[in-house]
């Protein structure tokens, strides 16, 4: 701000001049960017809230351990000639009986290590909660933005849906929309598509939560002058919405993308768990649950005990730093 | 007041057309009705004459108003993997639901209702700090592996309480209940605690802040100027104040309950309509869907209606409005 009336004299116009001013401008904003982000409000309360931290640190733990899953696993669970069936139903850090092998978390029936199942599952838990959000957001966003930037009976028409759909529970509604959608693909393809189906099914039972938001954040900026200034110099109602009113939006959509991958994880997981949601050959942090589930009788609890353990680290590491976050914008969420 | 309900009464039959349409939608147009029903060795003509039979040939708001007209007369058709009408298999297993959804919403009152008022009023003490944060993990953990721990707990390592099923049951008309046998009521137990658990965290941490709230106001602070007992203030007036929002939630959990009765039947092999809704998904039994759907639909749109009712029932001053401002 300050440095805005230099720009405006006239002498300078040397073209060499010009040039190392833009450079040096380029650098300062770039490092400029940098220690704005250091500085603002929401990077000082991070750093000083242990929650935060240790939460983000635990998630990003996960994260990576998913991404990187085939260089850091000890085997490939899935790759039949890496398994050694004598292996099977080794406990934690015990050696096995037949081939003296030691599992940090033991292994399954078939000799596959329970720390490796881990890692590849939460691979598929963490991919298929990712793009369920992303989707749930940008449908939820699309239409929040629209029903409040419009008004009238679209707005009436969206959330009307929103509404009825907010009256049941999540889970029941992506089990419906799982079913139809399995329902509609021919039976040969329904392993393979099953977890675009899933994908689908949670971004569709979630997209409220967002339209809701983003139509309340739309409602109150739309009447700001700095809206009425671009309608009146008669930008097209699409600029406006994209590019003035959005942006706008955007810090409650973080927090409640945050908060919703958690539940999006959990969602996968029981869906998963109850066998409808991806298929038995790419295991979820809930399938793994499932298959295990059955040991927990004949005494080998390692079996499920530790999916479920990633599963809640996961989830509550998530839900806390998307907890974090909303206290450290503010929005007015609720 | 009567306005009120007529308005509500409208929405809610709209709601339930809706739901109707797509459930129809559903077994008219997912897959062909027909191959469901018949087998390979069926002929052209054969099909063709089952199709005029059923109707399948008649224009879709004829088939539609005669697929509401079966619906309201409970009847949806025959299930695929069965071969059996589908509200004989909705009877058989509906009382397994209930009992258990209606146990664990009890469950969740009285405890709910108990450890709030409980942590409310010894809001600084250690008991209740633990309490609260217990609660957290209980809100954190997802329903099927609060299931899974308590089996573990208590069915495999201390051999207290079976692990599934319902145990042994009595048949009275037609009506199966495990409420009367010792093992139908063991069996009910770790089931009941799985599904009421969640619902208990979030009415004790209701009741709690609404507490917590009431406790701040002028006429307690009066109450107790006037030298009433803790008791009378605490029960009497405090307590009766925080039910009206305890009153909603609690309603309208009762239909998340029986929808989340899905994942507990399932983790405990309970033979109630949860598990009946998980197999037409896992082998695309339609009618069966179809029938879940409208079944459950019908569930949460009474719920809602009873509680916006009692609601203005309870609250006077929803009463002391306009009328044709409510809402």
């Amino acid at each position: 701000m300050a440095s805005e009336p230099q720009h405006l004299e006239p002498e300078r116009a040397n073209a060499a001049m010009i040039e190392a001013d833009l450079a040096t401008a380029d650098e300062v904003r770039a490092l400029s960017r940098w220690r704005r982000a250091w500085d603002s409000d929401v990077a000082y309360s991070f750093r000083r809230s242990p929650v935060a931290l240790i939460s983000s640190l635990v998630a990003l733990v996960f994260i990576l351990g998913a991404a990187f899953a085939p260089l850091i696993a000890p085997q490939n669970p899935f790759d039949p000639g890496s398994l050694n069936l004598m292996d099977g139903f080794t406990a934690p850090l015990e050696p096995n009986a037949f081939t003296g092998n030691t599992f940090l978390m033991g292994t399954d029936d078939q000799g596959r290590d329970i720390l490796s199942t881990i890692l590849y599952g939460s691979r598929v838990s963490l991919m298929v909660g990712f793009a369920g959000v992303i989707f749930a957001m940008v449908l939820g966003t699309v239409l929040g933005l629209t029903a409040g930037y419009l008004g009238g009976w679209v707005d009436a028409v969206i959330m009307r849906i929103a509404d009825i759909q907010l009256s049941f529970p999540s889970i029941l509604i992506a089990l419906l929309i799982f079913g139809v959608g399995k329902a509609l693909l021919p039976r040969e393809m329904q392993d393979e598509l099953a977890i675009y189906v899933l994908v689908l099914a949670i971004g569709l039972s979630g997209w409220v939560q967002f339209a809701r938001t983003v139509r309340g954040t739309t409602l109150v900026e739309k009447n700001k002058e700095y809206v009425q200034a671009a309608r009146l110099i008669g930008l097209h109602p699409m600029l406006i919405m994209l590019r003035h009113v959005l942006p706008n939006t955007l810090g409650p959509v973080l927090v409640i993308a945050t908060i919703s991958l958690a539940l999006a994880v959990i969602t996968e997981a029981t869906l998963s768990f109850l066998g409808v949601g991806v298929p038995p050959t790419q295991p979820s942090l809930g399938t793994l649950i499932r298959i295990g589930q059955d040991f927990l009788f004949s005494g080998e609890w390692w079996i499920t005990l530790f999916p479920s353990l990633a599963l809640v680290t996961l989830a509550l590491s998530v839900n806390l730093l998307g907890d974090w976050l909303r206290d450290a914008l503010n929005p007015k969420l609720r | 007041m009567a306005a009120f309900i007529i308005r509500r009464l409208l929405q809610s039959i709209i709601v339930m057309l809706v739901v109707a349409f797509v459930a129809f939608s559903l077994f008219r147009y997912v897959g062909d009705p027909i191959n469901n029903m018949v087998g390979q060795e069926t002929t052209l003509e054969q099909r063709e004459e089952l199709r005029e039979r059923l109707g399948l040939n008649d224009s879709f708001p004829v088939q539609f108003a005669r697929f509401v007209g079966n619906a309201v007369q409970l009847e949806f058709g025959i299930s695929y993997r069965q071969a059996r009408p589908v509200e004989d298999l909705f009877a058989e297993r509906l009382p397994a639901t209930l009992e258990l959804a209606i146990v664990s919403a009890i469950f969740a009152l009285v405890f709910g209702l108990a450890l709030g008022v409980y942590t409310a009023l010894r809001n600084k003490s250690w008991s209740a700090q633990t309490i609260m944060g217990l609660s957290l993990v209980g809100v954190s953990l997802p329903t099927f592996l609060i299931g899974i721990l308590l089996i573990w707990v208590f069915a495999v390592e201390l051999g207290w309480l079976p692990s599934f099923g319902r145990g042994a049951t009595v048949d009275i008309g037609g009506w199966t209940t495990g409420l009367l046998t010792a093992s139908g009521l063991q069996s009910l137990i770790l089931p009941a605690i799985t599904l009421g658990l969640f619902q208990l965290t979030l009415i004790m941490r209701l009741v709690r802040a609404e507490m917590l709230e009431v406790l701040r106001t002028d006429y307690i602070k009066f109450a107790r100027a006037r030298g009433l007992s803790d008791r009378a203030i605490h029960f009497g007036h405090a307590l009766k104040n925080t039910l009206v929002p305890v009153i909603t939630i609690t309603g309208l959990q009762l239909g998340a309950i029986i929808a989340f009765a899905i994942i507990t039947e399932t983790v405990f092999s309970w033979p109630g309509v949860g598990q009946l809704f998980i197999q037409a998904i896992q082998f695309v039994d339609i009618p069966v869907m179809a029938a879940y759907l409208v079944m459950i639909s019908l569930f949460f749109v009474v719920i809602n209606l009873i509680v916006d009712i009692l609601y203005y029932v309870v609250d006077p001053r929803l009463r002391a409005e306009r009328p044709g401002a409510v809402r």
